[in-house]
């Protein structure tokens, strides 16, 4: 039987030391009625080799990204340096559990000690936890922390520009709570309008940069607009935008969150990733998630051990400031590995290169004929939304035509957009021969088409 | 060579691992960007070159106790062999280099691993509603308590307000029912260890939205009555939900649906063998009844007569709780785990993880007091009584157990057992590594007669001792100094 070691005859010892005879007569507690003697609706077993043909089989089912893909919003296909696979793939590494005994978790604390450090640096915040599920989670929880931060506010007002997959998230998170969502809308030019949605009742705004539509906020004066009003500001910011872009420290933000896939981890078709969760060291009893912090041992030497754990759930049990237990540790440890290997250059680097994709596609996107670049003043990173003479759909299909990917219809997620607009990423594994290619499928799909 | 140097300590300017190519396209153009757009102060993270940066991770990793290294039998974790081939498997392009928002045509492989996971998932719990959205079992109770809230909205029954939940449960289940705006009330153990049936009666109500049990509890007990506590909480109009924490024990012995469960969530991280890697990720799926699938979150994998794909917009779901369908690379090692076992193997795995369970059950039961020491299910719980008088707490002797190349048991809980150490070998593990535990430990049980300051004095094998936990809070060091001001 696979992964059971032992044999017949190491059973027959063992049931005879228990006292039973045979294997269903360790099963006493459970009543007879309840026991299931039928077969489970399950396969045949397979051997490893059978196995690895069937995978292999599924995953040809699959068009992997590589070929060319300008899917973005949200999950991004970085470079991933193979120090990042070697290291995070130790066994010691993939196989702990969650670092409670200090002793024997050295190695997995100091990491996200380091881990912490570095988040709270691209943040350009003071303190960060050791990650939570996704960027999604992250923010929702961001928004839970702030209405424990202000008491006796229900409102949480929420930029149109966020993800829907957060803001659905957090709708999910908050139907059952006294808070309430309101959404800031995007102006014409694509960035949030504000307004005086921030009230004396509201407990948090949170706005994302750049936002779902590609488009830069301007960080600076949302959070300060939104502290003007009692409330506590969260920035979602993509990190690898970080090597660039203001950080939400810089502009004033209280809390900084994100989603690390793109720190050295492939999109798997949308997770694992981990969540960013940064804020100032003043509120981290309201802070959320696993914590590490450095101390000594009885000999003096330095240390790190799980820390502030009476916030938690198994502690605090319904007190906690969060149910989160497991979370998602080792692809966190993949997004420090990542960071440590790109240091600050390396990151500066992987978004100007993106950038410079970027830029290098919507200037020639935007010269074909029909097409248009709406939120082009406003400014934008890696990704951007390009309106079509013809429905994004359609567009997608001739981009699928020369065995490519296309982008993002959007369509189903801003419907008020209508069904032309398409939103498309790149990053520095974009090659130019992509873009090129790109652009002569839509310069033809755009040429009047010659009459039968 | 100092060996415990952190990253910025070993940084040095100009050192790098990533570097890129040349730029094929020309240089991006900064004053495209708006005015106070850019960042004004670079992040310091650590410069560092890649053999340093081997050595860092790798010299780290050895101050880690991991499954690979180490017997580990933590209860309540199921800390079974994870399959490397698994891990080789999620790195096939064509399920790693994949984007969620892509046509359904091109990720019918995707797709076709959650269905066969779902079935397999609902044929082993008996339950037909699967979604393998949650990330990590405290998320599937949250998913699974927010269901049940849709359901009694969808039939008017508002006044349910109320989770029940046995002492001896997780502390992610009072957690989760508070941030379902439910209020927990808590059912005591009798005196078997199991739930106190009077309690409930007394407790159960038309308040009564969901009890919440953990079966096999985490006193590694298989709750007896479990059919009578469905029907008396059912008969009040609530719902049953499982902490599937403890699956491993029964799965292909007994499904949940027969004994009265509505709902249930699954650590794949446990019964299916994915990796833990200090501390996730997982994945918490839930499988339910036909009755509360609608409610099931978004999205749903659906197939369809030209293939599967992915329903964004169920009518009545409760909504998303996280980005994308779910923890896919955990699904793939979950799914691929199932392919290995089979419907036999699935079995093999609750006998095997029983019985090791109970060997060590039977060789420890004199040396070490075990509360409920009957016939146990994947594991068991014992305490420090017979070395209480020397000193000796829980705590000494899982330190002990680490100088012994050990990972120490789950200890302290449940809370129901005072200084509890739970101890869960799971199926993977041969008898002489048991043997080899048991003697260990009865060799503890000695020395905290003859030298329990051998004990309290450990561990003094690892690269630090005992840590003062107390100064980490008090004066709180939550990252490096990057600065020298």
């Amino acid at each position: 039987m696979p992964f059971i070691q032992n044999s017949e005859s190491d059973r027959q010892e063992m049931l005879a030391a228990v006292g039973v005879r045979t294997m269903a007569d360790l099963f006493e507690q459970i009543p007879a009625e309840l026991r299931h003697n039928g077969p489970l609706p399950i396969d045949a077993g397979l051997s490893e080799d059978e196995l690895r043909a069937e995978m292999t089989e599924l995953a040809s089912w699959n068009t992997p990204m590589a070929a060319g893909c300008f899917l973005g919003a949200g999950m991004y296909r970085h470079f991933i340096p193979t120090v990042v696979d070697s290291l995070q793939g130790r066994h010691e590494f993939v196989t702990a559990y969650t670092p409670y005994q200090p002793e024997g978790s050295q190695g997995t604390l100091t990491a996200f000690f380091e881990f912490q450090t570095m988040v709270a640096e691209l943040m350009g915040m003071e303190i960060a936890n050791a990650s939570m599920y996704d960027g999604c989670s992250a923010a929702t929880e961001a928004v839970i922390m702030a209405s424990n931060l202000v008491r006796n506010r229900t409102k949480v007002v929420v930029s149109h520009g966020v993800h829907p997959h957060t803001r659905r998230t957090l709708e999910t998170y908050l139907k059952w709570t006294e808070m309430e969502v309101v959404e800031a809308p995007l102006g014409a030019d694509g960035r949030t309008e504000l307004g005086d949605l921030a009230d004396d009742n509201t407990c948090a705004v949170l706005v994302q940069n750049p936002n779902t539509l590609g488009v830069i906020e301007d960080l600076d004066s949302i959070a300060a607009t939104t502290q003007a009003a009692g409330a506590i500001s969260i920035c979602s910011a993509y990190p690898t935008s970080l090597g660039l872009l203001r950080s939400p420290g810089e502009a004033g933000f209280d809390i900084a969150v994100g989603d690390g896939q793109c720190l050295g981890t492939a999109p798997a078709f949308g997770g694992p990733s981990f969540g960013l969760f940064a804020c100032a060291q003043k509120h981290v009893r309201k802070m959320p998630g696993r914590i590490v912090g450095e101390t000594v041992d009885d000999k003096g030497r330095r240390g790190f051990a799980l820390t502030f754990q009476t916030r938690e759930q198994h502690i605090r049990r319904a007190k906690a400031t969060s149910n989160i237990c497991t979370n998602n540790a080792l692809i966190a440890l993949r997004g420090a590995i990542y960071m440590a290997a790109a240091g600050p250059h390396g990151l500066a680097e992987v978004a100007t290169y993106s950038l410079a994709k970027a830029q290098y596609a919507a200037k020639a996107l935007g010269a074909i004929p029909g097409f248009e670049l709406p939120y082009k003043d406003a400014g934008s990173f890696n990704e951007f939304v390009l309106k079509c003479p013809v429905p994004a759909a359609r567009v997608n299909k001739a981009i699928d035509a020369v065995g490519m990917i296309g982008g993002l219809d959007l369509k189903a997620w801003y419907p008020e957009l209508g069904e032309n607009c398409l939103l498309l990423a790149f990053t520095e594994t974009t090659t130019r021969a992509q873009i090129d290619q790109l652009v002569s499928a839509l310069t033809n799909l755009a040429a009047p088409q010659p009459v039968a | 060579m100092n060996k415990d140097t952190l990253l910025f300590e070993k940084s040095r300017p100009g050192h790098r691992t990533l570097r890129l190519g040349k730029l094929d396209v020309p240089a991006a153009d900064l004053s495209l960007l708006p005015k106070g757009s850019l960042r004004t102060k670079a992040p310091v993270l650590p410069e560092i070159g890649e053999l340093d940066l081997i050595r860092h991770y790798v010299l780290l990793s050895k101050k880690n106790i991991s499954i690979a290294d180490s017997f580990y039998p933590l209860g309540s974790c199921t800390m079974k062999y994870n399959p490397v081939t698994n891990e080789a498997v999620v790195q096939y392009p064509g399920l790693a280099d994949i984007h969620p928002e892509m046509d359904a045509g091109r990720v019918q492989g995707a797709l076709r691993i959650m269905k066969r996971l779902e079935d397999g998932l609902a044929g082993i719990t008996g339950l037909p509603g699967v979604t393998l959205h949650p990330a990590a079992g405290a998320q599937g109770e949250l998913t699974a308590l927010l269901v049940a809230n849709a359901h009694f909205e969808a039939t008017g029954q508002t006044k349910r307000t109320k989770v029940l939940i046995p002492d001896s449960a997780h502390g992610t289940n009072p957690a989760s029912a508070a941030i379902a705006g439910l209020e927990a009330v808590e059912i005591k153990s009798g005196k078997d260890g199991l739930v106190d049936l009077a309690d409930l009666e007394s407790k159960v109500g038309d308040d009564t939205a969901v009890l919440m049990i953990t079966n096999p509890s985490t006193l590694g007990l298989f709750e007896s009555k479990i059919a009578k506590i469905a029907e008396i909480v059912h008969k009040a109009g609530g719902l049953i939900y499982m902490d599937g924490a403890n699956l491993n024990a029964i799965m292909g012995i007994s499904r949940p649906a027969d004994f009265g469960v509505d709902m249930m969530h699954i650590n794949l991280h446990k019964t299916f063998s994915t990796p833990h890697g200090g501390g996730g990720p997982g994945a918490g799926p839930i499988c339910v009844t036909d009755e509360l699938t609608p409610y099931l979150p978004s999205p749903r994998v659906v197939e369809e007569e030209d293939g599967l794909r992915l329903d964004y917009n169920a009518p009545q779901s409760i909504g998303m709780l996280r980005g994308w369908p779910g923890n896919f690379g955990v699904l793939v090692r979950a799914y691929a785990y199932l392919r290995r076992l089979g419907a036999e193997g699935v079995k093999r795995v609750a006998e095997n993880a029983v019985l090791n369970a109970n060997y060590i059950r039977v060789k420890l039961n004199k040396a070490y007091h075990v509360p409920y020491d009957r016939m146990c299910m994947h594991e068991f719980v014992c305490n420090n009584k017979h070395q209480r008088e020397k000193g000796v707490h829980a705590l000494d002797i899982a330190k002990r157990l680490i100088d012994l190349g050990y990972h120490p048991m789950t200890i302290y809980f449940p809370l129901v057992v005072s200084e509890a150490m739970m101890i869960e070998p799971t199926e993977t593990e041969s008898k002489s590594t048991l043997d080899a535990f048991i003697a260990d430990m009865l060799m503890i049980a000695e020395e905290a007669q003859s030298d329990p300051d051998k004990l309290h004095a450990a561990p003094v094998t690892t690269c630090v001792g005992r840590l003062d936990e107390g100064r980490a809070v008090r004066e709180p060091k939550l990252r490096y100094a990057c600065y020298k001001d």
